[in-house]
């Protein structure tokens, strides 16, 4: 048995009170869970304390919480790792972000979570003649899904999200990744009209900021963030889909200058994104909207010398003989008749690469141990 | 200590101040950089949106390319490559069988990856191979009273497995220990671990400057002099588009940003104008007053 201080955050909005922090010390082995911890208080100390929870196992996905800060489940976190990422020896615990909060650590998933969920159609659209029995499906097409299929819809990557953050009409990690697992379905009939959708939306899958913050808010390893990614290289590569939103144009353009200059050349990166991938894109309406919105600024940056004439104008280019290289690869990738795609949530390491992380944590844990004697 | 040196496209483009002062203090510090001027662009993590084993293929150019110099490691500038560069590494290293599909490629072109690349920000470089007691003993105008902000992106900080960020390498405090080293005092504030909103400034304007601005004005409002950032994409929006960040946060906010480069290289004695502190759409007022002062106090000595 060991002893571990809780600060949870306490938040009672009908009460009228401001939130608090209130202090616990409880004695539990180091391997038992904070949400052991938290209904050890709240079974012998203070009976009020608000918390969601059911299985205790990370399979209901009831107890998302954030921990020193980080989002996850209550139940999956042990006491001591918790410890070793409090910032002052004081376990913190506080609830979800982007939610309200109902009261104390409990957060209101129906306002946001389960409503961006369901704006998705998250179920199976097949079509044709259904079959007297199950839908057959080759193994390998669904492995493609394993990964989104495991999401237990707690909603640890919508508290953390930072474009839900400043916009909160932002579709969102959860539902997108939920997306993910019907057009990589292949019973699924409406993938297309699917990514229509969420191309189209101006808060929809290109949105998206790509900080990982969902990737690493995961308790399952569903890596929102690698779907997301995925819905958009459908909806690009395969689909074609021209959107609203500047999605496929930027996607487009960019690849297409590293292609054509082997580096990046960004002052033609904007205007293609708005007006079309190609030279003549900056001549388009929209393209010329958005450079005449940036004109004070460019000028700024011209003026203080930060950007060139030359510069903006002809861009930086890789020498010829390694331009042709990076080109020939270029050729040989894309003229493949399927996209090559490594998953290491599928496909795992090599064993020395396992090796490698085994030893890693055994020196981690080292050093956390360390950390602790050196605290007490 | 010698390293293939991956300068990235924006730090030569839209950010030249950057690689303009990381070669003015690299020779202060012992670092030789040996360019890798034949690599590409390292696909920000939009060419791997669009095919991932095209991304994975032009950076296992670049690290073989790094692997045929005698440099003892590579070194970035820019945290978006630091991020698009591991995530490739990550596939490459995890399968040898994957490997070899991408080596069969770049056998056309007479290169190898071999695996196991050591590829670091200047930062952790700083950090883990130079050391911060070598750093603080190279101090030649030490950053006192100096208040800076740290500013990551995201590149550089998450996915926390894949970048090593850990109780052996926590390296998600490092500019804050840099910035401590160089005798300056660091401010934290809530923004310095979020996303600069530089990936969907085309797609999501308004998302993208209200990122920026809510950022900067945290720092503002923590009175930080200045924000320092290892990404050349985030100074883009932090700095070039502050201006507008400013208006859709509906206030004014005036912080300047720093490259990382810049800040060492003031603390050991470079010139503002050496460092290119003046091509900033925000003007390092602060700053340059700063530098003026401290080297009048430490004349007066």
């Amino acid at each position: 048995m060991a002893e571990f201080t809780l600060r949870l955050r306490r938040y009672d909005p009908g009460s009228g009170r401001a939130p608090y922090w209130d202090q616990h010390t409880v004695e539990l082995e180091p391997h038992r869970s904070v949400l052991e911890a938290i209904l050890q208080v709240k079974d012998r100390v203070d009976g009020s304390i608000g918390i969601r929870c059911s299985c205790m196992a990370a399979i209901c996905g009831s107890c998302g919480v954030r921990i020193n800060g980080q989002p996850g489940l209550a139940c999956h976190t042990h006491l001591d790792r918790a410890l070793a990422c409090a910032r002052d020896g004081v376990i913190e615990v506080e609830a979800m972000g982007n939610m309200p909060i109902i009261k104390d650590l409990i957060v209101d998933m129906e306002k946001v979570h389960w409503k961006k969920i369901r704006r998705v159609t998250p179920w199976l659209l097949p079509e044709g003649v259904v079959p007297e029995r199950e839908h057959l499906v080759d193994r390998d097409a669904m492995v493609d899904v394993t990964q989104s299929m495991a999401c237990i819809q707690c909603g640890a990557c919508v508290s953390d999200c930072l474009t839900m953050e400043v916009d909160p009409l932002f579709i969102g990690p959860a539902a997108l990744a939920k997306v993910y697992r019907f057009v990589g379905d292949p019973r699924d009939a409406r993938e297309r009209e699917r990514l229509v959708d969420l191309a189209e939306d101006p808060h929809g899958m290109y949105s998206c900021t790509h900080c990982f913050k969902c990737i690493d808010a995961c308790p399952k390893g569903v890596a929102p963030m690698s779907q997301i990614m995925r819905l958009r290289r459908r909806a690009t590569s395969d689909w074609h889909i021209d959107d609203a939103n500047n999605g496929r144009r930027h996607e487009e353009a960019f690849v297409t200058l590293v292609r054509d200059y082997g580096l990046l050349h960004e002052a033609e990166l904007l205007p293609r994104s708005y007006g079309g991938n190609s030279w003549l894109g900056k001549f388009h309406p929209a393209a010329g909207k958005v450079l005449l919105e940036s004109l004070p600024v460019v000028t700024k940056a011209i003026l203080r010398g930060k950007v060139g004439i030359r510069q903006a104008m002809f861009g930086h280019k890789l020498p010829a003989q390694s331009l042709d290289q990076v080109q020939r690869i270029f050729d040989r990738v894309e003229g493949r008749p399927q996209r090559v795609e490594q998953n290491l949530y599928v496909s795992g390491e090599d064993d020395d690469g396992a090796a490698r992380a085994a030893d890693r944590a055994g020196r981690i844990e080292k050093a956390v141990t360390a950390q602790r004697s050196v605290v007490r | 200590m010698k390293v293939a040196y991956w300068p990235g496209c924006v730090s030569r483009g839209f950010t030249p101040e950057l690689h303009g002062s990381m070669e003015q203090v690299a020779p202060l510090l012992d670092i030789e950089l040996i360019p890798l001027d034949r690599a590409s662009c390292c696909g920000a993590g939009v060419i791997a949106e669009h095919n991932q084993e095209l991304a994975d293929t032009l950076n296992a150019r670049t690290f073989a390319l790094a692997q045929q110099t005698d440099g003892e490691l590579m070194m970035n500038i820019c945290s978006t490559c630091q991020g698009a560069q591991s995530e490739c590494q990550q596939r490459l290293d995890a399968s040898a069988e994957y490997r070899a599909t991408i080596n069969e490629t770049l056998a056309d072109e007479g290169l190898t990856y071999q695996g196991g690349i050591t590829n670091k920000n200047f930062l952790w470089l700083l950090v883990e191979e130079l050391g911060l007691d070598e750093l603080r003993s190279r101090v030649r105008r030490p950053l006192t009273d100096l208040r800076v902000g740290p500013f990551y992106g995201c590149y550089i900080v998450r996915p926390v497995d894949r970048l090593e960020i850990d109780a052996l390498t926590p390296r998600d405090t490092y500019l804050s220990r840099v910035i401590e080293a160089l005798g300056g005092t660091v401010v934290e504030y809530a923004g310095m671990h979020k996303c600069c909103g530089f990936p969907i400034i085309t797609t999501s304007q308004e998302a993208s400057l209200r990122q920026a601005g809510t950022h900067m004005a945290d720092a503002r409002v923590a009175h930080a002099d200045c924000v320092v950032t290892p990404c050349p994409l985030c100074h883009l929006n932090l700095d070039l588009q502050q201006p507008l960040a400013e208006r859709v946060v509906g206030r004014e906010i005036g912080m300047p940003i720093l490259h990382l480069p810049q800040l060492v290289g003031l603390a050991l004695g470079l010139e503002p104008k050496e460092l290119g502190l003046g091509r900033h759409v925000v003007k390092p007022t602060a700053v340059i007053d700063w530098t003026t002062s401290v080297v009048g106090s430490v004349a007066a000595r």
